[in-house]
């Protein structure tokens, strides 16, 4: 049976990995390699590396920390933050990754989509960042959902950005709209807290997935406490892990 | 031990070389030169991408240098599409034939209320007899990512449910393919790729 996927999401400024609230206020919380290596040992499905400051700094510090990270990571690996370009996803790819994510570009060039669909193959890679942080979407969610799917995106990752870093749930009326309107699996992120905000995602929300950061930062939770308590709420997820 | 890694520019092998190395062998990766192939103790054909890309293996003559691979007992290995290219085609590229080590076609999955790609970390139901998959237990979990899948026949070595019962893994002799990425599957999918590096051709 297929499993609810439970991803830990590392976002990363200037190669070290941190937490804030609505994407403000960011305290360190480590290095991203030994990181994503402990979310991977405690169980988590996926991991994904957002750069958060990309777009406005040099790619040269994530290239790096994408290589150090990937070295002993044996789960999937998604990077998203400041890929603007075909060949950027590409140095991505080669630093490591297994999928890219995208967002600001994408909403500026549609076309990127299918351009790095064209070049890496659809079903792996083309992971479109949906809201975000920052910049306002300025389209309807859905909209551009749909879109991004018949442009070849292979997954939607589904931020919430009033819900980011809030630990008070994620935003299930959102997730679900995106959700029965596309065919491509669909990952909500923003506002995990508890068990049950994420019980809620799957049920309500009719997530695939569920992302979270700062549940996982300090030892808060691990993937595996969260994923037995999910399977004892009758959640399908990989366990032993 | 040494595995050849083939190369046909549809994707990066980054993942599945490393992985390889992190289990102790040396890797060779070519992307056309034959005598690499005709030398090969091993051989792994990672899949990305469209099966129209493929066709990349005709143009450059690895097809047949594979397929010659195989017949001297060389262990074979196709992850993904590299699975897929193994039967006789795909409905994904219709003009593109397969190797057809395995007779039938790969096919999308049927339409219905579930998301295609198949994307995500789902159960093995391994068949007994399978060297590839020694040592994996009934409902191990292993990463999928996938929009077309090979049926359930003889030489499945493994079935997976997603929409329909499908091949996760194929295993005849030497050649043998899984559906799932045994580099991005934890320790389950390293016990697989270590089955595959210990895999002795004289034991067939």
């Amino acid at each position: 049976m297929l499993t609810k996927r439970i991803i830990a999401c590392l976002d990363v400024h200037a190669g070290r990995v941190v937490k804030g609230v609505q994407f403000v206020d960011l305290i360190d919380a480590g290095d991203p390699a030994t990181q994503a290596a402990r979310h991977a040992r405690e169980g988590a499905d996926e991991i994904v590396l957002l750069d958060i400051t990309a777009t406005h700094e040099g790619r040269q510090t994530l290239l790096d920390t994408v290589r150090r990270t990937a070295l002993e990571l044996f789960v999937p690996f998604c990077v998203g933050g400041g890929i603007k370009s075909a060949d950027d996803a590409e140095q991505v790819f080669e630093a490591g990754a297994d999928k890219v994510s995208i967002n600001s570009a994408a909403l500026a060039d549609p076309g990127l989509i299918d351009a790095i669909g064209r070049s890496f193959g659809a079903v792996r890679d083309a992971q479109v960042f949906v809201h975000g942080g920052r910049k306002p979407v300025g389209r309807r969610v859905v909209e551009w959902a749909r879109e991004a799917e018949q442009r070849g995106a292979g997954e939607i990752l589904l931020t919430s950005m009033d819900s980011d870093g809030t630990r008070a749930g994620f935003d299930c009326e959102l997730t679900a709209a995106v959700s029965e309107a596309v065919g491509i699996p669909v990952i909500a992120s923003g506002g995990a807290g508890t068990v049950a905000h994420f019980t809620d995602v799957f049920a309500r929300g009719k997530a695939h997935a569920a992302l979270a950061a700062s549940i996982f930062h300090f030892g808060v939770s691990t993937s595996r406490s969260l994923k037995e308590e999910l399977a004892r709420s009758g959640v399908p997820v990989r366990l032993p892990c | 031990m040494r595995v050849t890694v083939i190369d046909y520019k549809a994707g990066n092998l980054t993942s599945v070389l490393k992985t390889l190395k992190h289990l102790g062998a040396e890797t060779i990766v070519t992307d056309g030169d034959l005598s690499i192939v005709e030398a090969a103790e091993r051989i792994v054909l990672p899949g990305v991408g469209h099966f129209a890309a493929t066709h990349r293996l005709d143009a450059t003559g690895l097809t047949r240098a594979i397929r010659a691979a195989i017949a001297r007992g060389v262990p074979f290995l196709g992850i993904c599409v590299g699975m897929q290219w193994l039967y006789a085609g795909s409905t994904e590229a219709p003009e593109q034939p397969g190797l057809g080590a395995f007779a039938e076609s790969c096919t999308r999955f049927a339409e219905s209320t579930e998301k295609v790609p198949h994307v995500g970390w789902n159960s093995l139901e391994v068949r007994s007899g399978s060297r590839l998959l020694n040592g994996v237990e009934p409902g191990e979990f292993v990463y999928f990512t996938h929009s077309y899948k090979g049926p359930v026949t003889a030489d499945t070595a493994a079935v997976t449910h997603y929409i329909e019962p499908f091949a996760a893994a194929v295993e005849r002799g030497n050649v043998m393919g899984v559906q799932f990425h045994p580099e991005k599957s934890g320790e389950t999918g390293l016990k697989i790729l270590r089955n595959f590096l210990a895999w002795e051709a004289n034991r067939c």
